[in-house]
């Protein structure tokens, strides 16, 4: 039983790394596509597009190969780990990456666990009666915030908290001063996280409540739970063993779909509230053709889906063992 | 005012102002001010980057040799006095003693031997184009450099404030052949009023007091904080809850700047803009038709009604202009100047002229409008001149550019009509010559100023003539007679001169003192607390 499951995984392994290098081979090109020269964005924001100055930068960065030859360099240096320099900063680039990716991390996994700690009971919730006043009441509220414009519900939540209240801090991850290390600065920190990460998980309940809803009402429907309830077991134990962990299966999958985006999934959020992450890095390092940084900033979220992906598929074999029917060689 | 000569001491005037700020010491000194950096600049090392948040933030740590006041006259920094000889040729300058750098070694001449000889020249193509200009820059003795030019060129004084002229610490370059990859750009080593304390990307920066500056008891202010904080809105709201105490042109929208700005105990100012003097620009392409046409050219700036752009648009913020000098520009001369007011109908009369009869649908060309890609502000600028070309009959397409797209397109003659805001700098050879000057071939081996291709052997004569003419008013005869031609044949629109309000909490003092602005090095700002 062990054995197929691992060879199961090993397989998905070796799938993962394939796509992740057509994914590299992709962004590579689509990005070369695009309009405009790095090397003269460059020499503008140093006065001027001096020719031999801009050659100079060409040479710098190698963009003055041909596209192939330079795909050849990204990935022979991608598979030593070298990730290189940002044409902008001139700093390492896993040294950017590694500034900013923990606190796009922090803000999408509360987000992400706040909504599923909401969505999944009040979806249970709202299953119980479909149709009624409370299920009624329930899909109407979490639908109005995921139809908001994020930023839209992030203004309003930093008027209220924020300006009027004057609760919660309205942008940043730390206040400015305090010092580094310690419980003033991790409460700091949590004392800032709220607001974002609550309006990112407000987004995200809407989807999880009517995902469980949808699920749980189709499960109680079903012959085995009629069965059950005949059987006389408590509603209790049928609830926990029976419905919600059949219903649980497409959750999980939305689940693994929305951590795919823990990175590129917050910029709204990152820029209303000057969170520090990685997103807004993103679209920072787009505006400015800063090739490298860009290229890093998607291979780390395409290494991020992959790993969410095969973490979703095994979860997949531990609570639903009919899984490991599908993947059994041939 | 430039030209000439003048040797000024400033020994007495100093002795004064150090009596004064003994007095003052005790009240001013302390206290945090909160600023925002917008958009965080991928260095604050000005040496090497002079974009506005780059120049904002780095200019409270590296100086220059000298500053200039709101009337442009030099003030001492780096440098205690100076001197220009009367043929315009020698310019001795003689720095102060007992500077040192924020990392304790002193300053001399050999620092700024380096930048003027080595650094700026590699770095800065401004600077290079102007320190050709030079046949020796030499330092006689630990305290003193001296210029001595080729030619005169009464505008060569400009380039000597901090983000023209940055000094740079010497000792950490020894070796390094390529200075603008160097490590050493990242150490952020100056001689201001301010050392960095901290960046956090993303954050902020955090800048503290140079405990070691050359002017005893300044700074007064303990610390800067300059904020990152992406949106706009979210930038007023730090404003309004008093997180941060100043706001700069660009942070907020102009209508945001209206409404902050009658808020008890909050300031505006339009002052600290006079050094770098920004113009709105319309680049049309004279290479491509139908601009090539003078009066197709004149047809568009008879069909914008620029004070609808200043006062709806920019929210009241700006002020007309019909030529290319500023305001405050030496030699500005409005009495040689083709006005075109707003008159739809002389438009279509030219057009007509110009063979662009109505087609279907009243249409008598269709181009392309680049809009200038840095917020809103300016994309409903190019709604705006899109609907007033549209109504004399030219249908203008809007293309979607990001910065990166926008500029390849202008300086590769690519666009039709494109939008731009320029610093004219004080003087115009500085500042204006790179503009008006032909290009042959593309823009590469240029600035990238002469964005449409404008060609004028007579404005290149004059051009060249008046950057070389150490004689005032010879030279403000040839600027009346480009200004004369320049308005005639229309190269471009000057929409406005565009005006950047400051708001601050007044509690704020000193903020824009010079003609720098919010580019000053802050050593005289305080704050009540």
């Amino acid at each position: 039983m062990w054995s197929v499951r691992l060879q199961f995984l090993f397989w998905r392994l070796i799938k993962s790394v394939v796509v992740l290098l057509a994914v590299v081979v992709l962004n590579f090109t689509v990005l070369r596509l695009a309009p405009g020269d790095p090397a003269l964005v460059l020499a503008g924001e140093q006065g001027a597009a001096d020719a031999a100055f801009v050659d100079q930068i060409r040479a710098d960065f190698g963009l003055d190969r041909s596209i192939p030859e330079q795909l050849g360099i990204y990935i022979r240096s991608l598979a030593t780990f070298d990730l290189g320099l940002s044409f902008r900063e001139q700093r390492p680039i896993s040294q950017i990456i590694g500034e900013r990716l923990p606190a796009t991390l922090l803000l999408t996994l509360t987000a992400l666990a706040v909504s599923l700690l909401i969505g999944i009971p009040l979806g249970a919730l709202a299953a119980r009666r479909p149709h009624r006043a409370l299920d009624v009441a329930l899909t109407t509220i979490s639908t109005a915030f995921f139809a908001m414009p994020l930023f839209w519900t992030g203004l309003l939540a930093i008027i209220l908290f924020s300006v009027w209240l004057n609760w919660l801090p309205s942008y940043g991850m730390v206040t400015v001063g305090i010092p580094a290390g310690g419980l003033a600065e991790l409460l700091d920190v949590l004392w800032h996280l709220t607001l974002p990460a609550l309006t990112l998980a407000l987004f995200y309940v809407a989807i999880y409540l009517r995902v469980t809803r949808a699920a749980v009402i189709e499960v109680i429907g079903s012959d085995f739970v009629r069965t059950a309830r005949a059987t006389g077991l408590p509603a209790a134990r049928i609830w926990r063993q029976h419905i919600l962990r059949n219903a649980l299966l497409p959750v999980i999958t939305f689940a693994s779909l929305q951590a795919g985006h823990l990175i590129g999934g917050s910029i709204i959020v990152e820029t209303v509230f000057a969170w520090p992450g990685i997103g807004r890095l993103a679209f920072d390092a787009l505006l400015q053709r800063d090739y490298n940084l860009l290229l890093s900033i998607f291979f780390a979220s395409s290494v991020i889906v992959m790993v969410f992906n095969l973490l979703a598929d095994s979860l997949y074999a531990f609570v639903d063992p009919r899984i490991d029917a599908g993947p059994a060689p041939a | 005012m430039f030209p000439g000569h003048w040797t000024k001491s400033f020994a007495f005037g100093l002795a004064a102002l150090a009596c004064a700020s003994t007095f003052a010491y005790a009240q001013k000194s302390g206290g945090t001010l909160n600023l925002i950096v917008q958009p965080e600049p991928p260095t604050i090392n000005v040496g090497v980057n002079r974009l506005g948040p780059a120049s904002f933030i780095g200019s409270k740590i590296y100086e220059g040799l000298i500053s200039f006041t709101p009337k442009l006259e030099p003030r001492p920094e780096l440098a205690e006095s100076w001197a220009i000889s009367p043929d315009g040729l020698t310019y001795t300058f003689n720095l102060r003693r007992g500077v040192t750098w924020h990392d304790g070694k002193p300053f001399t001449s050999a620092d700024a031997l380096f930048s003027f000889q080595k650094f700026l020249p590699a770095v800065f193509f401004r600077a290079k184009l102007v320190l050709s200009e030079a046949e020796s820059i030499t330092a006689p003795d630990d305290y003193t450099i001296v210029f001595k030019l080729k030619a005169p060129f009464p505008g060569f004084i400009q380039i000597f404030e901090v983000t023209g002229g940055t000094i740079m610490p010497a000792h950490l370059y020894e070796g390094v052949t390529d200075y603008r990859t160097a490590p050493a750009n990242q150490q952020f080593i100056g001689t201001g009023p301010f050392k960095v304390a901290e960046w956090k990307r993303g954050s902020y920066i955090h800048l503290v007091k140079n405990d070691a500056y050359w002017d005893k008891g300044k700074p007064y202010l303990n610390d800067l904080y300059f904020h990152v904080i992406p949106d706009a809105n979210s930038r007023s709201i730090a404003f309004e809850t008093g997180k941060v105490d100043v706001l700069r042109a660009g942070d907020v929208e102009n209508f945001d700047i209206s409404r902050l700005a009658n808020e008890k105990g909050v300031e505006l100012t339009e002052a600290g803009w006079e050094f770098l003097q920004p113009i709105g620009y319309l680049h049309l392409n004279n290479r491509r038709k139908p601009f090539d046409d003078v009066r197709v050219r004149q047809a568009v700036a008879y069909a914008i009604d620029r004070k609808f752009i200043i006062e709806t648009i920019f929210g009241g913020f700006g002020r007309e202009i019909n030529g290319p000098f500023y305001s405050t520009k030496l030699y500005r001369d409005t009495s040689v100047e083709t006005k075109y007011e707003f008159n739809p109908e002389k438009a279509k009369k030219l057009l007509d002229e110009a063979g662009l009869k109505p087609g279907p649908g009243g249409v008598r060309a269709e181009i392309e409008l680049l809009p200038l890609p840095y917020g809103e502000l300016w994309q409903r600028q190019a709604e705006y001149v899109r609907d007033a070309l549209g109504a004399v009959g030219i249908k203008a397409n809007i293309a979607s550019v990001d910065v990166a797209g926008w500029f390849q397109r202008l300086t590769t003659f690519n666009y039709d009509i494109g939008h731009n805001f320029v610093y004219t700098l004080s003087d115009p050879a500085i500042g204006i010559n790179q503009t008006y000057l032909t290009v042959k071939g593309d823009n590469a081996g240029t600035s990238g100023g002469n964005v449409q291709g404008y060609s004028n052997a007579e404005v290149d004569d004059i051009l060249i003539k008046a950057a070389h003419q150490n004689d005032a008013e010879s030279r403000a005869k040839l600027y009346s007679r480009f200004q004369e031609i320049v308005t005639r044949d229309v190269p471009l629109i000057w929409t406005h001169e565009m005006v950047f309000p400051t708001v601050f909490r007044n509690k704020v003092h000193n903020l824009t003192l010079t003609g720098l602005g919010t580019n000053e090095n802050f050593a005289d700002v305080w704050i009540d607390h």
